[in-house]
């Protein structure tokens, strides 16, 4: 069978939204499959609205497919009424670029960005006819990998991947496809011999050659290797430049609606602003940019091979890329673009007047809503987070915003932090009516919206020993704000489902004994977790207690500093004694500064690697605090 | 030549296409005149969108070998010598920028002031599939529906549910295979829908019928009292088998 298509064009006049199971992007590929080349289905296990845009897997896409020994496809969860169809008429899972059975491709790749999104990766698996533990798998059956943020504690997911690639991926999916197409041209024998010449990939952790012992009060005692093909700690994959991986070239533009639709070029990977609630902060580093010139040669390509006239400059903080109003301005001014007014967004701005004053020339249109991100309602709780924005920062952004035509501004908060106090959670209300206060000068109708997530700490950040709230206590403190902003005019208050905190928090560092908890809910249905409608705690809840673990053991409680943590055998690069240090730091409410602009602290991201930041401007850029004030706050 | 120019596009949609929406084809348009740098207007005001106008919306999943657009643009797209407009050519300039499935068949420039789609087409012609237990009677249901004086749909309207007499939109109906019909369906007042027709030809409270693949052949419009198509066919178009084999 090489295509289910005839079989499935039956199915999708009855399901909602056929559009995201035909493929048809721009862009997309008919790759020629061979017995000599190695077929990758790359994965997004959730729907193809929030799959299909993400870049990662596009960028791996590209680079595979360029290889002469590769061909890469893509697939995404099926929603669950084709999925009952599916398994009604004995369909498996699909690639969307010529519907070919999952089962049929070498090597099953999950991207996995989300912690809930676990329990949608067993159904994946499943769906492509392959057993879920992978020690249930032959030899004939595809090689099940991951790779994404999530995959830098996989412990949970540790029975069910084969390998997991830690960090940037773009040289490590070349090796890995090397390594396969040796096991295939030797006959595909013996699982184990490729899983081992996996293991000694640089990046690559076979979970399968770990073993984990435990101590009688149930925490780790060590995770040691058991074969020597296995190193004793992972370290994770960095390229060392961004301007030689200048992906994707063809980004994929969908036929349907997706999340995101516009350009996307990633403007640099990394960040050292060093806020230690962030993960993807601490794990991405260095600081790499992209070049100007290539930067500005993406959007302007890829606008006109696209056709989009939107082009969102991506990174973790862009307002801080090198000259990033000069780019700004040349896209908006590239007359190139013929008659149409192209739009810039910078998907994550930081908090002051600069910033605001680059989005003012972006947005000239459509002032609807300006993002911003303050995580801390008191200037204590951010030296402890060390998000160094003071409250004259905020408010210069705000009525920037307001006084230049936005009527609604938005602010995320984070609330469970460590050493929060009341005093803190109800300074995001004060900082709240400051807002909409001065939002009213300019405008009668003046909003803001205060977007309140709870906590999850995370691996490889120096919150990673900090015990996470409980469910009550992250609703007494949205509780508090409600009490105090219902009344409020012009201030909307959201909030996150703090019960899809706790099982986020319980995934984001968990061990191995997860496995089971994980394989329960999926088996009693709980797919699509990342969903409300379909989130249900009752059923983790069961399946805990129905395993014999506890909730508050893994999610609530303190670790000691010399506890083994179940990702140590695993390294983004950070020294241990680094984020102990930044730990102690926080707690001491002490600031560090941006590493980019002032001397090295050693947290280990470049020195273990041999790679450094690329910078092309060695001063700060304008305007931000932690940019230009942050040294009176060195330790 | 300056000043505003009408355009009308006549295209297809089949195969694996057929699954986008009214409002996916829409977008994918507005991609696809950006990247081929055709000068659309614009709509004034605080968030402008191209002026570009569909007719009526075909349902998800059908397929259509007359699907129409209108483009109002900033200059003329014809030869400035010649004043005439190379089809050919604005073919080829928005075909890399259309997915596969949908093509451009004909393309001219209409007078300004021609009234919209929406308004101009009175009856589309379809090529109905079927499939089910019904079919056996399919020929006995197809003389009773057009032997008798009304024939009663209930659907929804604003919330609400009501019963309208549609006898007077089914305009043709026969069989042209073991499990098909073709009919040709009234848009005004109001329309029929080819899954309400099968309704109809369903025996009643038992939907023995279901539909398989529905294809638009044709819009019609009708003028002085005769019926014609928005924009006819090239001599030579592509034939619509071999569109179906290379879409799907």
């Amino acid at each position: 069978m090489t295509s289910i298509w005839p079989q499935l064009e039956q199915l999708l006049p009855r399901v909602a939204k056929p559009a995201r199971y035909i493929g048809c992007e721009q862009g997309a590929v008919n790759p020629e499959h061979h017995p000599d080349r190695v077929s990758w289905l790359l994965t997004y296990p959730d729907t193809y609205e929030i799959g299909l845009p993400n870049q990662g897997l596009q960028i791996l896409y590209e680079i595979l497919n360029e290889r002469s020994d590769a061909v890469a496809e893509r697939a995404y969860a099926p929603w669950t009424d084709l999925e009952a169809l599916l398994r009604a008429n004995g369909l498996p899972l699909f690639s969307v670029d010529t519907h070919r059975p999952a089962g049929d491709f070498d090597v099953l790749a999950f991207n996995l960005s989300a912690e809930l999104v676990y329990t949608n990766l067993l159904n994946c698996i499943d769906l492509a006819g392959v057993p879920v533990r992978s020690a249930d798998r032959r030899p004939e059956h595809p090689l099940v990998g991951a790779g994404g943020h999530c995959t830098f504690n996989p412990e949970p997911i540790a029975d069910f991947v084969d390998f997991v690639a830690l960090g940037d991926g773009e040289e490590v999916v070349g090796e890995i496809t090397e390594v396969v197409a040796a096991w295939k041209a030797a006959g595909r024998r013996d699982r184990a011999e490729v899983l081992r010449a996996l293991a000694r990939i640089d990046g690559v952790y076979v979970p399968s050659l770990y073993e984990v012992t435990y101590l009688d009060d149930g925490r780790i005692d060590a995770v040691v290797p058991v074969d020597a093909a296995a190193p004793g700690r992972v370290e994770k994959r960095t390229i060392a430049d961004l301007a030689e991986w200048p992906y994707p070239k063809r980004q994929l533009v969908p036929v349907t609606e997706v999340v995101h639709d516009r350009l996307n070029v990633e403007v640099f990977r990394g960040c050292t602003r060093g806020c230690r609630f962030c993960q993807a902060g601490m794990v991405t580093r260095p600081v790499r940019e992209r070049p100007a010139d290539q930067v500005r040669h993406m959007i302007s390509t890829g606008l006109r091979r696209t056709g989009y006239d939107e082009v969102a400059l991506t990174s973790l903080s862009t307002a801080d890329f090198s000259g990033i109003d000069d780019v700004v301005r040349a896209t908006i001014e590239d007359e190139s673009m013929g008659c149409t007014n192209v739009s810039v967004s910078l998907p994550s701005l930081r908090v002051d007047a600069f910033t605001v004053g680059i989005a003012a020339q972006i947005q000239r249109a459509r002032r609807t809503g300006l993002t911003f991100a303050p995580e801390a309602g008191t200037w204590r709780m951010r030296q402890v987070i060390n998000k160094l924005i003071t409250e004259e920062d905020l408010y210069a952004a705000v009525e920037s915003a307001y006084s230049q035509g936005w009527r609604r501004v938005k602010l995320y908060f984070l609330t469970g932090l460590p050493t929060e106090t009341d005093e803190d959670t109800l300074g995001i209300a004060a900082l709240a009516k400051q807002v909409v206060a001065i939002g009213r000068r300019y405008h009668k109708n003046a909003s803001v919206t205060i977007s309140v997530g709870g906590f999850v700490p995370k691996p490889f950040t120096p919150f990673q020993w900090f015990g996470q709230n409980t469910v009550a206590e992250l609703h007494r403190k949205v509780g508090l704000l409600r009490d105090l902003l219902h009344h409020e005019r012009g201030v909307d208050l959201k909030w996150h489902d703090p019960k899809a905190t706790l099982i986020e928090g319980l995934m984001s560092r968990g061990d191995r004994r997860l496995g089971p908890v994980i394989e329960t809910v999926w088996r009693r249905g709980g797919t699509f977790q990342e969903w409300s409608e379909h989130f249900d705690v009752e059923r983790w809840l069961q399946a805990m207690d129905d395993h014999g673990l506890s909730m508050d053991w893994y999610v609530h409680r303190h670790r000691a500093g010399d506890e083994v943590l179940p990702w140590d055998h695993l390294s983004a690069g950070l020294h241990k004694d680094f984020l102990w240090q930044d730990w102690r730091d926080a707690l001491a409410e002490l600031g560090l500064p941006d590493c980019r602009w002032t001397p090295c602290y050693d947290c280990g991201a470049c020195t273990g690697y041999g790679v450094e930041h690329i910078v092309a401007s060695a001063t700060p850029p304008a305007g931000g605090s932690q940019g230009t004030g942050q040294l009176v706050f060195l330790r | 030549m300056s000043g505003r120019h009408l355009y009308r596009i006549r295209f297809s949609k089949l195969g694996k296409i057929r699954f986008t929406s009214h409002r996916d084809v829409a977008r994918l348009w507005e991609r696809a005149l950006r990247r081929a740098a055709i000068p659309v207007a614009y709509t004034e005001g605080f968030a402008p969108h191209p002026k570009l106008s569909f007719g009526l919306a075909l349902p998800t999943g059908h397929e259509s070998l007359g699907e129409y657009l209108d483009i109002e643009i900033t200059r003329s797209l014809a030869d400035p010598d010649t004043g005439v407009l190379d089809v050919d050519a604005l073919i080829a300039r928005l075909d890399p920028g259309l997915p596969v499935g949908l093509d451009v068949q004909a393309a001219a420039e209409i007078a300004p002031g021609t009234a919209s789609l929406q308004q101009a087409v009175v009856c589309c012609t379809w090529r109905i599939g079927l499939q089910g237990s019904g079919l056996r009677q399919l020929d006995e249901r197809i003389e009773e529906v057009l032997a008798s004086e009304h024939a009663v749909v209930t659907r929804e309207r604003k919330g609400q549910q009501v019963t309208d007499d549609v006898r007077a939109a089914i305009v043709a109906l026969e069989r042209s295979g073991d499990a098909e019909v073709v009919a040709d369906l009234a848009t005004q007042p109001r329309g029929l829908r080819p899954s309400e027709l099968i309704a109809l030809l369903s025996a009643p409270a038992s939907s023995d019928l279901e539909e398989s693949r529905v294809m638009r052949l044709h819009q019609w419009l009708s003028i002085d009292g005769a019926r014609e198509e928005p924009l006819p066919l090239p001599p030579g178009a592509t034939s619509a088998p071999h569109a179906e084999v290379r879409a799907s």
